[in-house]
């Protein structure tokens, strides 16, 4: 028994090796980068660890901050587990939050509780029918999902930008003043602040829908590693002719998980819009949460419970840098540390699943089929 | 006769195998040898390091008596080597011109920086003239034959002036006849003074193409002999390591009622034309029906549509009366049908997965595999356990991964997981490939057993010896079609090669 | 006529950027990468034509700086893709993160502030060849050109020119289609592949340079605004050819100054958002088969291993 025991620890130490690596190497870049800007990196570290766990209002913070990355990072991961690269996150998230913010005005009477159900079925549909296209034209027609998965994102953005000018604007559904946001979501379907029941949390935002992603993670480790749904997916994802030939539909399960990985990111809008913005702003860019996601899942090994860990130290960077800049240290610094961490995870990737990638592209089952 | 190359105490070792060991071997100026091996046995290692793809751990290479360093395939064709790759290595897009003077480009201009292509289509014109290798340097790889495809490749090599040719596994895609055609223009090439490496695993070819033969057995020579101071007998003893009984023991068959029945079975290639055409026969319950046929000629793609993996475009099949021919393979699976897969790596296993997910690929969804779509985890792995222990599969446990087996252990697995279901049918497509003899003998002992056992066997394999050893009935595809059936007790060699090759038999 | 030779102008301005990046994104999957990292290396250009151009005040050393910026930034992605055989998209979107942070972290660094630089004195933002603006009617049309505009042109001539009558040209594409049959001719498949790569940083930096330095004379955070995705999209919809993703360019580009003028053009019956998402939108449509078919190189995304069993 305590074999076994020794054994189970010998796996997680293996999975956590080498992002710790990862991210402690990127760390002393990090530490390089501040020095250069004449700063203590020790008192740059101090301030970003400080500024986001700090007090329990400034953890508060950073648990918001982590909410929309857990979210990310897992829907990343679903689809990476059945041999797909999710890049377009960043777009299914914005089809997710403009969905709850039309779903918010659509059911405006209904009372609190029902109206919440609605507004998060709504974003995970926004979602899910946005990764629905790349899905299906993958399933079917071989188009590599990344590409579409890309001019989706903007086309996202742009679609989105142009509901909150017209169709969801309050000088159109109020007639009061043109506003580059949409109108707000009512009181009632807004989710409830932590504040409210732990009130040492003060000033910070962070809601339920911190519990509604950590419930979201376990749910969908529970349907990777113990359904028949998950055990296809990832055969898929595996080798699609195999599961081809164990009477396993690539293109159902190609498009299913691309589907679910879009709702989880629709989700994310969702509990954003419903549990911090309450409505949806013009944009000139991407939000960042599904690059972030990606992200998070790589250096989560993929693993719904890897992400939740990951995800926190994401949320906390981003939660820490405010305090940094104050502190007179460019916040970029966390955008650089980051990038590198990402950098190595993907070069780490080579000792690990060499084999399993270089059979994953040239097995690529679609992309011959494109041929 | 003056040695061309010589490979001294040649070790090469990677990661966890030693695929050369200490290896001898010598070339002679206008001589065919033949390096002579089973699959793994380090044939092609040996030949890829002589071609400067590998380095060697160990040992040392002379080339025309000079020392050689060998580091990677430039070198090699400076030193007059060239080498046509078991799978072909040529960019399909390209047309046969660009193909033959990649890597080696004619060029004009200032600074010879723009491409040449008509004097490259002139000289390709000329050595393909000089050594009777007739091709059309203008058309695209894509269009061409595959018999034109290997001539592209020989043509490639000379192009680079070879005088040592390496042939990998050259007639594994050709039919007897292309067969035939490959031996005079290698006998052309010798006469014209070049040296000739044959590797195969074949044994007549040693003895209608080689002038000497190298056996080399699991990463070692064992020896080498003149071709006319030997027999087929004597080399498959020496390249397996023992007496090998090339005849399977099996009672005589008492087939029954039909249990599969084809009728006019149409359907397309991955290339969008027509693979099979009005492909029609039956299986019955306890016999052995195999397919034999020259590889490429609708084998994979009649396999494909039979266990629902390819959609037929014409025509039904039916097991034991119910027409399967619109089921998806999940439903095919369920009504009774195994599948033992041309290709284990590409569609038997999920190697990521451990043995245990793999033993219940294709009942995952059935109980008490799973049960309202949540995995039994106890039950597959106990279900995986027996197999194991029932076919004598050498693994550790049911946990590690698949990719942790050897070839043969593997393709063991496959069967039992396969046979476990008690199907009616067993399609068997290439169950022997690439594996050990030990291996062979106990997959094909089993397939006789399910055949005595009542069932009904489709065997598809390119291997001659072994439709003959085992097939009670054996119909011959061509182009898709089935040009012939015959019975398998008193078919002949000679014959089936003529029917392979699309000729017909007057009888 | 006037207003329409002002929206062709305004249209070659802003395909320039595309040109650049797009041609660049040719080269790389042509060898067989997958280059997403195509919006970071513009950036670093972007920042670099600037930076550089500020301390000197030689715009066109700014641009060799540019180039030099794409070139380093594209290193990580070869040493990664090709040597490391790393995810190249996972490579690709740490690239574009990187080159979001460290620009923005030496802008702060350089002007004390963030969001935009100051003006550079010297800047390319006029016609180089002011005699052409003297042929009648379409004179005018040359007026807005730099000589970012002339470049990119000259830059198409040479792409295809190296990619299809040069024994080099061979080599690459033989690389994206099936690397193993250019290593067992000799060719070094990891040094052609090395080469591709830097050639879509030096186009990728140079199209930020014609950013920054060609349009408005300074470095602005977040002024690519995706620029380097739409150029991956005029290379798909140009199918892999520097004739087609020119063209594409082109397109595209004039869509982008039909919505900037939409309104002098009184065009806004269309709104804005839905011109902005048309290349996207084309992209993917073609990428579907549905008018034409695209096809990749055939290795593109696929790390190839020397020596492999």
């Amino acid at each position: 028994m305590q074999n076994k025991e020794k054994n189970f620890l010998q796996v997680i130490i293996d999975n956590v090796k080498f992002p710790l690596l990862a991210i402690l190497v990127s760390f002393i870049i990090g530490a390089l980068f501040i020095a250069w800007t004449g700063h203590s990196p020790l008192v740059a570290y101090y301030e970003l660890f400080s500024g986001s766990l700090g007090n329990f209002g400034r953890f508060g913070e950073s648990l918001l901050k982590t909410t929309p990355l857990i979210f990310t990072g897992v829907a990343f991961a679903f689809a990476y587990r059945c041999g797909l690269f999710n890049i377009g996150i960043e777009g299914q998230y914005i089809m997710g939050a403009i969905f709850t913010v039309g779903a918010g005005w659509i059911f405006r009477d209904l009372p609190g509780g029902i109206l919440v159900v609605l507004l998060l079925l709504a974003g995970t549909l926004g979602g899910a029918i946005w990764a629905f296209i790349p899905g299906i034209l993958k399933a079917k027609r071989g188009v590599h999902e990344v590409i579409v998965a890309i001019m989706l994102n903007y086309t996202a953005l742009y679609l989105s930008n142009y509901i909150v000018r017209t169709i969801l604007n309050p000088s159109v559904l109020l007639g009061t003043e043109k506003k580059a946001s949409t109108i707000m979501l009512p009181e009632q379907g807004r989710l409830l602040l932590l504040s409210k029941i732990v009130p040492a949390f003060g000033y910070s935002s962070v809601n339920i829908g911190f519990f509604i992603a950590v419930i979201t993670a376990i749910v969908i480790w529970f349907v990777l590693f113990k359904t028949t749904l998950g055990y296809e997916v990832r055969s898929v994802g595996h080798n699609p002719y195999a599961s081809e030939y164990g009477g396993i539909s690539i293109a159902k399960n190609i498009t299913l998980a691309m589907v679910i990985s879009g709702a989880i990111a629709g989700l994310a809008g969702a509990v954003t819009v419903a549990g911090l913005s309450y409505k949806v702003d013009q944009a000139a860019g991407m939000p960042g949460y599904g690059f972030s996601g990606i992200a998070v899942a790589l250096v989560g090994q993929n693993h719904p419970i890897g992400i939740l860990a990951s995800a926190l130290l994401f949320g906390v960077l981003a939660n820490g840098e405010r305090k940094m800049q104050m502190a007179g240290i460019p916040k970029e610094v966390v955008g650089i540390i980051q990038a590198i961490i990402i950098l190595f995870i993907a070069a780490e990737q080579v000792v690990k699943y060499l084999p399993d990638i270089k059979k994953k592209f040239s097995k690529n089952k679609t992309q011959e089929v494109q041929k | 006769m003056a040695k061309v190359v010589e490979m001294k105490n040649i070790t090469k070792v990677f990661p966890g195998v030693v695929a050369n060991d200490s290896v001898n071997f010598e070339l002679e100026k206008g001589e065919i040898h033949v390096l002579l091996g089973e699959n793994g046995a380090g044939k092609t290692t040996l030949m890829n390091i002589l071609y400067g793809l590998y380095e060697q751990t160990s040992g040392e290479i002379f080339v025309n008596g000079q020392l050689a360093n060998i580091k990677d395939p430039n070198i090699a064709i400076k030193l007059g080597i060239g080498m046509v790759h078991q799978h072909f290595m040529l960019v399909e897009p390209f047309t046969v011109t660009e193909n033959i003077i990649l890597g080696a480009e004619t060029s004009k201009g200032p600074h010879n920086i723009q491409l040449d292509m008509e004097t490259a289509s002139k000289k390709v014109k000329e050595i393909s003239e000089l050594y009777g290798l007739a091709v059309d340097p203008n058309a695209k790889i894509e269009d061409i034959t595959v018999g034109m495809q290997q001539r592209v490749e020989i043509l490639k090599t000379l192009y680079r002036g070879a005088e040592i040719l390496i042939l990998d596994e050259p007639t594994a895609v050709l039919t007897p006849q292309e067969i035939e055609e490959l031996g005079m223009i290698l006998q052309k090439l010798v006469g014209q003074g070049k040296s000739i490496i044959l590797i195969t695993h074949k044994l007549k070819e040693v003895m209608s193409m080689s002038d000497r033969v190298t056996v080399v057995r699991r990463g070692k020579v064992i020896e080498t002999l003149k071709k006319e101071n030997t027999n087929i007998d004597e080399l498959a003893e020496l390249m397996v390591g023992r007496k090998v009984n090339l005849k399977v023991d099996k009672a005589d068959h008492k087939s029954g009622k039909t249990v599969l029945e084809v009728h006019g079975i149409e359907a397309m290639n991955n290339r969008g034309s027509k693979a099979l055409k009005e492909i029609s026969f039956e299986v019955k319950a306890g016999e052995i029906f195999a397919i034999a046929g020259v590889d490429g000629n609708g084998q994979t793609e009649l396999v494909e549509v039979l266990t629902g993996l390819r959609k037929s475009i014409k025509g039904t099949f039916a097991v034991n009366g119910k027409d399967l021919q619109k089921m998806s393979s999940k439903k095919i699976i369920d009504s009774g049908m195994a599948h033992i897969p041309e290709d284990r790596h590409k569609r038997g296993l999920v190697l990521e997965h451990s043995l245990a997910e793999n033993g219940c690929l294709g009942n995952h969804k059935d109980e008490p595999f799973s049960k309202h779509g949540i995995l039994n985890y106890d039950y597959i792995h106990e279900y995986c356990r027996n197999l194991i222990t029932e076919y004598d599969v050498r693994t550790p446990n049911e946990r590690v991964s698949a990719k942790a087996l050897s070839g043969g252990n593997q393709q063991k697995f496959i069967v039992a997981r396969e046979l476990n279901r008690h199907p009616e049918l067993i399609i068997a497509s290439q169950p022997t490939r690439g594996v050990d003899v030990g291996a062979i003998e106990f997959i094909h002992k089993k397939l006789v057993e399910q055949r005595d056992m009542g069932k009904a066997v489709l065997l598809v394999s390119l291997e001659l010896d072994e439709v003959l050893a085992l097939a009670d009935r054996i119909g011959v595809i061509y182009d898709g079609q089935i040009v012939g059936i015959v019975s398998g007790a008193t078919a002949d060699e000679k014959e089936l090669g003529i029917m392979m090759a699309g000729g017909k038999v007057n009888k | 006529m006037v207003i329409f030779i002002a929206l062709l102008a305004s249209a070659l301005r802003l395909a320039t950027p595309l040109i650049f990046s797009a041609l660049g994104g040719v080269f790389t999957e042509r060898s067989g990468i997958t280059n997403i990292a195509l919006e970071g290396m513009m950036i670093m250009g972007a920042f670099f034509a600037i930076l550089v151009t500020e301390f000197t005040n030689m715009p066109w050393i700014g641009v060799l700086a540019a180039m030099a910026a794409g070139i380093m930034t594209s290193m990580i992605l070869a040493v990664i893709a090709i040597h490391l055989k790393g995810n190249q998209v996972v490579v690709g979107t740490a690239i574009n993160l990187f080159a979001v942070s460290i620009t923005a972290f030496l802008l702060e660094l350089v002007w004390k502030r963030s969001g935009q630089t100051d003006s550079v004195k010297k800047a390319l933002t006029t016609n180089p060849f002011h005699f052409l603006e003297n042929i009648p009617v379409i004179g005018k049309l040359f007026g807005g050109m730099t000589p970012f505009v002339y470049l990119a042109f000259v830059a198409v001539a040479v792409s295809y020119y190296v990619l299809y009558k040069t024994p080099l040209g061979l080599r690459i594409r033989a690389v994206g289609e099936h690397p193993k049959a250019a290593d067992t001719v000799g060719i070094n498949v990891y040094r052609i592949r090395y080469i591709c790569v830097g050639i879509s940083g030096m186009m990728a930096g140079l199209s930020g340079a014609s950013l920054s330095l060609g349009t408005i004379s300074l470095f602005r955070e977040g002024m690519t605004s995706g620029k380097g995705f739409i150029a991956l999209a005029a290379m798909i919809f140009g199918k892999w050819h520097p004739v087609g993703a020119m063209l594409a360019s082109l397109f595209f580009g004039f869509c982008e100054a039909l919505q900037i003028q939409a309104s002098t053009l009184g065009f806004d019956f269309i709104p804005s958002e839905f011109l902005q998402m048309l290349p996207y939108l084309a992209t993917i449509i073609v990428l579907s088969g549905f008018i034409g078919r695209a096809t990749a190189p055939k290795a593109v995304g696929t790390a190839y291993e020397k020596g492999h069993r």
